[in-house]
């Protein structure tokens, strides 16, 4: 692939990230184990009238959206691709949950409308006008990757120049109690700032949306270039240190030029040892730093994380609050981000500076 | 230069059958698979008529070979079975052999299990059996496929309303292209809900008789359900392995309307955009499309829109089209793939099957669909659109080789 050039970023989370003049600059911490976004004031990205009727992922969703392209400069992108896990799981669950308690009558159309799983993506081509290519990717863990890898493929075939790419998925009370039940989050509160330290099964639920502007060349403003992208699925224990020399060597890279490993250890001690393990294997001296205590644990998290490794190599520092282990006072270049969901979905990406 | 992407091998299911050859069977004798709901527990019942696939759950576990305790949804049991003809179709006993791909496609994903699974959960939150949300997702059908067919390599998820599943198939094709895979397994699945069904009831846009496509007095679409897949292969495998070719996907395109969430736009800029992007791919000119598989639901509003795209699209010269939803109802995030199946079948019988229940031409159009089978007739060309809510208009062309 050709290196694509990340030239804006949108991000609403559980931080106060919708401001790109920021950086982490105040962190908000939680007493509950579900991470609920910041609000951005939603009036600045959606006439008063649209906005009334949209429930909580679209609003971030499109603001993210809106904020992102604001940040490059454009007007019309050449194709909006977006993932989303679990899509618009409120008004899912409105309509259903009206559905089962009404007994299938006088049920009103506004939810069902928006349950569909392309609604972000689909308001922001309404309220541009965007006539362009628009896709959304559902596959679980790698929703968001599967987005990026289309942006990547339509940029290197020339199709297009500049893609609006992004993810978002929201948490609501019934899925945060059913996915506790499962044992997907902790039973106890914790505090998420110390999220590493609770030695327990499960991880803490988050939400959010992140947008990137993709551009076959440089914009007035860069932030990174993602250099690689891979992704495969449940894997064997040794298979996944082979395949990320592959995927180094594939790239030009060793382990010796990645100056940052961002890792997607979400406090589930079922699962982060698969990142311990690596890290003690291939980079026990690599500067390393995680995320999810910032933003929760979801389907699309990643997109979190890619925000977070743009913005480390854009401003050239690795906020304290990020660090995991070996801090450093280098200059930064590449960063190799890998995030796995539940052993199942594992992706890489490279990032690097422009 | 990019791969040249052929289509190897087809499976399907739906209300005219359980594979290929029942569905074919059911096209040629105009027998359409629209009738009373009889699979799911509804107040509706009488009141709309549905396209079920005829088989309950256990029988469709008896499909697969699978046990009755097996923890699956219906649309997961659904894409199974199409997935695994498809193969079959192609001639591939192990998916290992080449670098292959799975794309599929849903709108409601596991939504059969999760209103069994919310009518406890409801009452009393510690209450529901979770066996029967875990399922919920759009990604969970898939990876289901994937574990039946053996596919590995690449996998994911698109959910695009409507249009799904072609844009599922146009993705395959340019994995293929991009040279990332060297064979693709894509389509799409839906079941019939409760929810849907309840979903385009508010939205007033369910026919309380058999949907008719493209007539005056249409008033509505009727539901349907089922899966369709379609195995596609890189010129060099084609060629390294000799293998049997249906047919060639010549080009996909997709646009944004960009007029409404559900309602397509009088002009029918969205449909217009994504014909003239696949005719573009494929390098065709109007005039060389033989038939056009229609999108026609039977709605007031996209047959209008469509009608007028395909109107200012082809002018005087508009090809003999019909819509297939008269036979298998609207079977949503499926029905792309459906639709590309139905035209596959079209393509290598030389038959276009008619638009059933027509009888007055639309009064603001000048076209009328195909309303008699046509045999014997040399279709070079095929166009089929998919259209969904979020303004999402999606075109493939087919080609004969």
């Amino acid at each position: 692939m050709k290196d694509i050039f990340i030239t804006g970023l949108g991000n609403v989370s559980p931080q106060k990230t919708f401001d790109n003049s920021q950086f982490l600059d105040e962190v908000v911490s939680f007493t509950t184990n579900q991470l609920r976004c910041q609000d951005p004031n939603y009036k600045e990205f959606v006439p008063a009238d649209l906005l009334r009727r949209m429930s909580r992922i679209i609003r971030f969703g499109v603001a993210a959206g809106k904020i992102c392209l604001a940040d490059a400069g454009c007007q019309m992108p050449d194709a909006i691709i977006t993932g989303t896990g679990l899509g618009c799981l409120e008004d899912t669950e409105k309509f259903l949950s009206n559905m089962i308690r009404s007994n299938e009558e006088f049920l009103t159309p506004t939810a069902f409308i928006q349950s569909t799983h392309n609604t972000v993506s689909a308001q922001i081509a309404l309220l541009l006008k965007c006539h362009n290519y628009n896709f959304t990717y559902v596959h679980r863990g790698l929703s968001f990757e599967s987005a990026l890898l289309d942006s990547i493929m339509q940029l290197d075939s020339g199709a297009v120049d500049t893609v609006l790419a992004g993810a978002m998925d929201e948490m609501t009370q019934n899925t945060f109690q059913i996915q506790q039940r499962l044992g997907h989050f902790k039973q106890k509160p914790i505090d998420n700032l110390h999220l590493l330290e609770d030695q327990s099964r499960g991880s803490i639920a988050g939400e959010g949306s992140s947008f990137f502007m993709l551009s076959s060349k440089p914009g007035t403003k860069t932030y990174a270039r993602i250099s690689g992208l891979d992704f495969f699925f449940k894997p064997a224990p040794c298979e996944i240190e082979s395949r990320l020399l592959q995927f180094l060597k594939n790239n030009g890279k060793s382990i010796e030029t990645i100056d940052l490993v961002l890792f997607g250890l979400n406090g589930d001690y079922g699962f982060d040892n698969i990142f311990h393990n690596l890290m003690e294997h291939m980079f026990p001296k690599t500067p390393s730093a995680y995320y999810k205590h910032l933003c929760g644990e979801y389907f699309t998290s990643s997109a979190f994380g890619l925000w977070l490794a743009a913005k480390i190599l854009y401003h050239q520092t690795v906020p304290e609050v990020v660090l995991f282990k070996n801090a450093s006072s280098g200059k930064f270049r590449n960063i190799l981000f890998y995030n796995h969901f539940r052993n199942i979905e594992h992706s890489f990406i490279l990032v690097t500076q422009t | 230069m990019a791969q040249r992407v052929y289509i190897t091998g087809i499976g399907i299911i739906t209300a005219l059958g359980n594979n290929t050859e029942e569905n074919l069977s059911s096209l040629m004798e105009e027998r359409s698979g629209i009738g009373e709901i009889t699979l799911i527990d509804t107040i509706h019942k009488g009141k709309f008529p549905l396209a079920e696939v005829k088989l309950t759950h256990e029988e469709l576990l008896d499909q697969v070979g699978l046990p009755h305790k097996s923890n699956l949804t219906r649309t997961a049991l659904l894409g199974m079975i199409a997935a695994q003809a498809a193969m079959h179709s192609a001639g591939i006993d192990n998916a290992k052999d080449s670098r292959t791909g799975l794309i599929s496609a849903t709108t409601v994903g596991g939504m059969d299990r999760s209103e069994l699974f919310y009518e406890k959960f409801l009452a009393d939150k510690s209450k529901g059996q979770l066996r029967d949300i875990v399922n919920h997702d759009c990604g969970d059908s898939t990876e289901r496929i994937a574990e039946f067919t053996g596919i590995r390599e690449f996998i994911t998820t698109i959910s695009t309303a409507c249009s799904s599943s072609l844009n599922a198939i146009a993705f395959g094709a340019q994995l293929i292209k991009a040279g990332l895979v060297d064979r693709v397994l894509a389509g799409g699945t839906d079941s019939v809900t409760k929810f849907t069904l309840n979903g385009f009831n508010t939205l007033m846009i369910l026919d309380k008789n058999k949907c008719r496509p493209f007539d005056d007095t249409r008033a509505g679409l009727t539901l349907g359900e089922g899966a369709a897949f379609v195995v596609l292969e890189s010129e060099e495998l084609v060629n390294r392995e000799k293998k049997n070719i249906l047919c060639e996907l010549t080009g996909y395109g997709n646009a944004n309307d960009a007029y409404h969430q559900t309602a397509s736009s009088p002009e029918g800029t969205g449909a217009y955009l994504a014909m003239q992007k696949a005719l573009e791919m494929s390098g065709q000119t109007p005039e060389r499309i033989d038939y056009i598989n229609v999108h026609g639901t039977g709605t007031s509003n996209n047959d209008l829109s469509e009608g007028i795209a395909i109107e200012r699209l082809f002018g005087e010269n508009v090809p003999a089209f019909s819509s297939t939803k008269s036979y298998t109802g609207h079977t949503l995030g499926a029905a792309g793939a459906v639709e590309t199946v139905i035209s596959i079948l079209s393509m290598t019988n030389n038959v276009i099957f008619p638009n059933l229940n027509f009888s007055t031409r639309m009064k603001e159009l000048k076209i009328t669909p195909v309303t008699q089978l046509k045999k014997e007739i040399n279709l070079r060309h095929v166009l089929t659109n998919s259209f969904g809510f979020g303004g999402n208009n999606s075109t493939l062309i087919i080609s004969k080789c």
